[in-house]
């Protein structure tokens, strides 16, 4: 079974539907953009598939070992976050918590698994940091490290280079992309930006009032869709 | 007589030992929940919440209920609920909630009191109410142990929730979708929010009890960055505050909420200068 099978949802708010009949089915070590207009439902996706939010019809179903809340999640930034008075630390030790029960501290294993996640995404230097003094990039990827921390089985990111400087966007896609093929993680990737969905995806989804493409990335590039969307995104870049 | 002997035979008064363990120990409550609600954004709903309080307060003693708190402590923890746990789905958030739902239990409050009054002196009792007066200095044996139980309670919910509250103040979205009852620990937050709140307004005032709220957590924020730190700095300063304003307006004669709260942003302002001199 794959990780993760959406039949036939329906998603929106107050009872008016965003997106009817959606189906798509992501397997293991697969990596996927969801792309689309502003307004055509990518964060009502992402909160159903958070089970945050009931969709108004379909079902989303988890299975090849992938639990309900084995889903990690890169939010988009608030500003509530910014000033924070929080230490890198703090932040992705957070991410443990779903495991820890009742347990009122971390265990040392969770420590340890913390410690790892920051290693492996090169923050370990800055554990002791506040993250308010950090840069958008670094902030990032301490988010990143919690959502690992969580799950080591699926990521769902959240537009998560808006607002970095190129170079720093470049380093975040490139650090998904490692993630993705040294360690098998899942990736489901929101996003406005093309070019990248044409470098790094395997699949993509294409959402709007209904669906318009859902399927592997070289489909998706013959696609009249895909032809018309990722021309106009990627603006005649080089490998189209 | 110096100021210590004074000071030593005040003490030695049974009423000013119990508002000074009450106090501190409100105090200490106020602080660490402060913390959240701070940021959390919701800096004003000690003032909001205490006006609630006033509002069933007023109705309650219309109403001749025996006890009053039967009223108060019930509508307080709903509306405490209702703000706090239902600020995403709710068409009128945050503030706006908040402003809306204070003004008009206070309203109600002054214009019940005033319609069906049973005391001579209404104005004297709201000031009462808002500002703390002399209520500190004439509690009860009852009133500092039932202090003391909401005391010990909300420091045990703290440590015993403490990662769990960090992590649905900091992000409750993510908390949630990696399995942790972030809608449960807002819930415990939120009640008790509100229990501390009508026991605090009770002892002193409703003014005060805003202030016990923001200024540790403000002042702290100026010091350190880190969750932790601010937690326990904020409960440091909260209570030294408290205590210090207490024995000053013993000694001087103040009124005791004003008199802390004014220690509160004597010590907020010293924290600033210091933050600046360390960031320099």
């Amino acid at each position: 079974m794959a990780q993760l099978c959406c039949t036939d949802l329906t998603l929106g708010y107050e009872g008016v539907a965003v997106t009817e009949h959606l189906s798509f089915t992501v397997n293991a070590g697969e990596y996927w953009y969801i792309v689309g207009e502003n307004g055509s439902g990518k964060s009502t996706l992402v909160k159903a598939l958070l089970r945050l939010k009931a969709p108004m019809a379909g079902k989303i179903e988890t299975g090849d070992g992938l639990q309900p809340d084995e889903i990690g999640y890169l939010p988009q930034q608030t500003a509530l976050q910014r000033d924070f008075p929080a230490s890198v630390q703090e932040i992705v030790r957070s991410g443990c918590l779903n495991r820890s029960g009742l347990r009122p501290f971390y265990t040392k294993q969770q420590k340890q698994l913390a410690q790892e996640v920051m290693e492996r995404l090169g923050i370990a230097p800055l554990a002791k940091r506040c993250y308010q003094t950090l840069s958008g990039g670094q902030q990032q990827r301490v988010l990143l490290a919690r959502a690992l921390c969580a799950t080591r089985k699926m990521l769902l990111l959240d537009e998560p280079v808006t607002g970095l400087d190129p170079r720093s966007q470049t380093e975040l896609y490139e650090l998904i992309a490692r993630l993705n093929q040294e360690d098998g993680v899942t990736i489901l990737m929101i996003s406005h930006d093309m070019e990248a969905a044409v470098r790094y995806a395997s699949h993509i989804l294409h959402i709007s009032k209904t669906p318009l493409f859902s399927g592997t990335k070289s489909d998706y590039l013959q696609s009249d869709i895909g032809r018309i969307y990722a021309t106009e995104r990627t603006d005649g870049d080089e490998h189209l | 007589m110096n100021i210590f002997e004074q000071l030593a035979s005040y003490l030695s008064f049974p009423f000013v030992q119990y508002a000074l363990i009450a106090g501190i120990l409100i105090a200490l409550c106020a602080s660490l929940l402060g913390v959240t609600l701070v940021l959390k954004r919701f800096s004003v709903i000690g003032d909001g919440l205490s006006h609630v309080a006033f509002g069933a307060l007023a109705i309650a003693t219309v109403c001749k209920l025996s006890n009053s708190m039967l009223l108060v402590m019930p509508v307080t923890i709903v509306c405490a609920v209702l703000l706090l746990c239902m600020n995403h789905s709710a068409k009128i958030k945050g503030d706006a909630a908040i402003a809306m739902l204070s003004v008009i239990a206070l309203a109600i409050g002054y214009l019940v009191q005033n319609l069906f009054s049973t005391s001579a002196n209404i104005s004297g009792d709201v000031c009462s109410t808002l500002f703390g007066s002399t209520r500190i200095l004439t509690l009860s044996q009852t009133d500092v142990l039932v202090s003391v139980i909401m005391s010990i309670i909300v420091l045990g919910i703290f440590l015993l929730f403490y990662h769990k509250i960090f992590a649905v103040t900091f992000d409750e979205t993510f908390a949630a979708a990696t399995g942790v009852r972030a809608s449960l620990y807002n819930l415990l937050i939120a009640v008790v929010t509100a229990v501390i709140i009508v026991l605090a307004m009770n002892f002193v005032g409703s003014l005060l009890i805003s202030a016990l709220i923001v200024f540790p957590t403000l002042s702290a924020m100026r010091l350190f960055r880190s969750f932790r730190g601010v937690i326990l700095c904020a409960a440091l300063l909260s209570v030294l505050c408290a205590a210090i304003g207490m024995l000053v307006s013993i000694l001087a004669s103040t009124p005791v909420g004003a008199t802390i709260v004014v220690a509160d942003g004597a010590a907020f302002c010293i924290c600033c200068g210091i933050g600046a001199a360390i960031r320099r």
